[in-house]
């Protein structure tokens, strides 16, 4: 069996502690990454020539519209594996990304309407990347007010699990129509957002930053999939002695 | 006991469906009421310039056709969910996929017909350009069964939940994007004269893509609904 | 550094409230996301030791009842 060594992080305890383990590394490395990133992208960075310093922008847009799309294929893959091999962890692994995901389109939408008000002159332009944009947060949100939906929150994974499937079929289909809608009405974009060449003294900001989100996300998915265990096996002995201990270390 | 050959079982909950929706004739007639009002609410709404309204009628025919849909949707699997038939559906030895399919099969033909039906009618009204009646009608051929389709595991997840009905349009409407962007722009291409054979055939192609993969969502959702 | 004084830095070029709304924004979002998973957290542990905190109320009180009605009993006899 190629697969053995996974057995263990199928048990809840077990990934529980794991993901425990690596939440508080994840957060440090987001930090660090972040503030360097951050202050490189406003203070150091150069500003564009065309674009000028609105291009101080795209240190975020970027990043959150990548992680935004990854946080959503890596919840298919999730969904995926609980069909598949009948996971029960994989679905709260569902239910912790899509929040997270959608903060991080919502993210992407806001930046990306504040950088096109001085670049097109109007907040929102249908182009083909803002309109996959809000169309991947409708998606979200649909993953997100169907697991809210459901009482008994193992069959809300399940069903949130087979929607993000769905979605996840679909979203490459919406992207290619999105993209050639918008190619066929080229004559109400007024100028679209050239491909800016990257120097390097842009690219490794971008990338800094590119790296503390991507940590910060795993830290955030660490975080809320033990709440999601919690929820889900807080009849289990495990549980009940866990939170017990804390309770005694709080009280001492 | 005979067991029934898949095309009987097929034809015996086509029967079925159609039978109970013919008792309850509303359930077919309101979603068509539903489509001519939103339709004819336009033309007050942007002005009865014939230029502008032939401009925009295939979007509001299409968008109207998408809403339309949506409402009539719930009948699918809710009656049978709360009367516990569809369980014992999911129960018999018959394969899900041939129940699933069965039933939307008899969904487009109370919901997706009539609309092709009634769709000319409504183009008149909205001054639609001569030449693209017949995109017009193909796209709602092709078109109003993925509608269906996708509407399918839309209702399967929710079918449990109380309120479902606001849900259900947040989980099914950003899914028939693609059908709506292919279509208006077959008819658009249909008013100038321009071949629409490239959108029909992806509306096509969607059709059958989700016409194999749609019944096994469907089927996966409605076990987890009658868990 | 690409700026010579803190008001240069804040008007970005002209574009500082399109910089700065971006920014705010984000941090903003991702602030209040990080708090609402910590605080959902905190809830659920909280949950599970009130519900066993009950139980265990629950079950000192059914012991005592018990005790009290068998020593009734032996009592009467």
């Amino acid at each position: 069996m190629m697969w053995k060594w996974l057995h263990p992080y199928a048990n809840p305890e077990i990934s529980y502690h794991f993901s425990g383990k690596i939440l508080p590394w994840c957060a440090r490395l987001a930090f660090i990454f972040l503030s360097i990133g951050i202050t490189w992208a406003l203070l150091f960075a150069p500003a564009d020539y065309q674009q000028g310093d609105t291009f101080r922008i795209f240190y975020l847009h970027v990043p959150a519209a990548m992680l935004s799309m990854g946080i959503y294929l890596g919840m298919a893959i999730a969904a995926l594996s609980s069909l598949v091999w009948q996971l029960k962890l994989a679905d709260a692994s569902v239910a912790a990304m899509a929040p997270i995901g959608a903060t991080f389109t919502f993210i992407a939408l806001v930046t990306g309407a504040a950088w096109g008000k001085p670049m097109w002159g109007t907040w929102w332009i249908w182009d083909a990347r803002l309109t996959s944009e809000l169309i991947l947060l409708f998606l979200y949100l649909g993953v997100i007010a169907l697991h809210n939906a459901f009482e008994d929150k193992a069959l809300a994974g399940k069903a949130a699990g087979i929607l993000a499937l769905v979605g996840v079929i679909n979203l490459p289909i919406i992207k290619y129509s999105v993209e050639w809608w918008n190619t066929l009405h080229q004559g109400a974009t007024v100028s679209k957002l050239g491909k800016p060449s990257m120097s390097a003294d842009m690219f490794w900001p971008f990338l800094i930053c590119f790296i503390g989100f991507a940590f910060l996300v795993t830290a955030l998915i660490c975080l809320r999939f033990r709440t999601e265990v919690l929820n889900r096996n807080s009849m289990r002995p495990w549980v009940r002695e866990l939170v017990a201990d804390e309770e005694k270390a709080h009280a001492v | 006991m005979t067991l029934l050959s898949y095309r009987a079982a097929f034809a015996l909950i086509v029967k079925r469906d159609l039978m109970i929706a013919f008792r309850h004739r509303d359930d077919i007639i309101n979603p068509l009421l539903f489509f001519v009002i939103v339709v004819s609410l336009f033309p007050l709404g942007v002005g009865p310039e014939s230029t502008i309204l032939s401009r925009i009628a295939p979007g509001i025919i299409w968008v109207a056709a998408l809403l339309a849909t949506l409402l009539s949707l719930d009948r699918l699997f809710k009656s049978d969910y709360t009367d516990g038939s569809l369980e014992q559906m999911l129960l018999s030895p018959h394969p899900v996929f041939i129940l699933v399919i069965a039933k939307i099969f008899a969904h487009w033909l109370l919901t997706g017909l009539p609309l092709i039906l009634i769709a000319p009618l409504l183009a008149v009204l909205l001054h639609l350009h001569e030449s693209s009646y017949g995109a017009l009608m193909l796209t709602l051929f092709l078109g109003t069964p993925v509608l269906s389709l996708l509407g399918a595991i839309g209702v399967a997840l929710t079918v449990g939940i109380k309120k479902g009905g606001v849900l259900l349009s947040l989980l099914v409407l950003p899914l028939y994007i693609p059908v709506l962007i292919f279509a208006t722009s077959a008819i658009d291409s249909a008013a100038m004269n321009l071949p629409y054979n490239g959108q029909l055939a992806i509306i096509a192609a969607i059709f059958f893509a989700s016409l194999t993969l749609a019944p096994f969502a469907v089927s996966a959702a409605l076990k987890v609904s009658t868990n | 550094m690409q700026f010579d004084s803190i008001n240069e830095f804040l008007a970005m070029g002209g574009y500082g409230f399109y910089v700065w709304l971006s920014y705010g924004v984000s941090i903003v979002a991702l602030a209040l996301l990080v708090f609402s998973s910590l605080s959902e957290h905190k809830k659920i542990k909280q949950k599970i030791s009130q519900r066993q905190k009950r139980e265990i109320k629950l079950r000192q009180a059914a012991e005592l009842q018990k005790a009290q009605t068998s020593a009734d009993i032996s009592h009467n006899i």
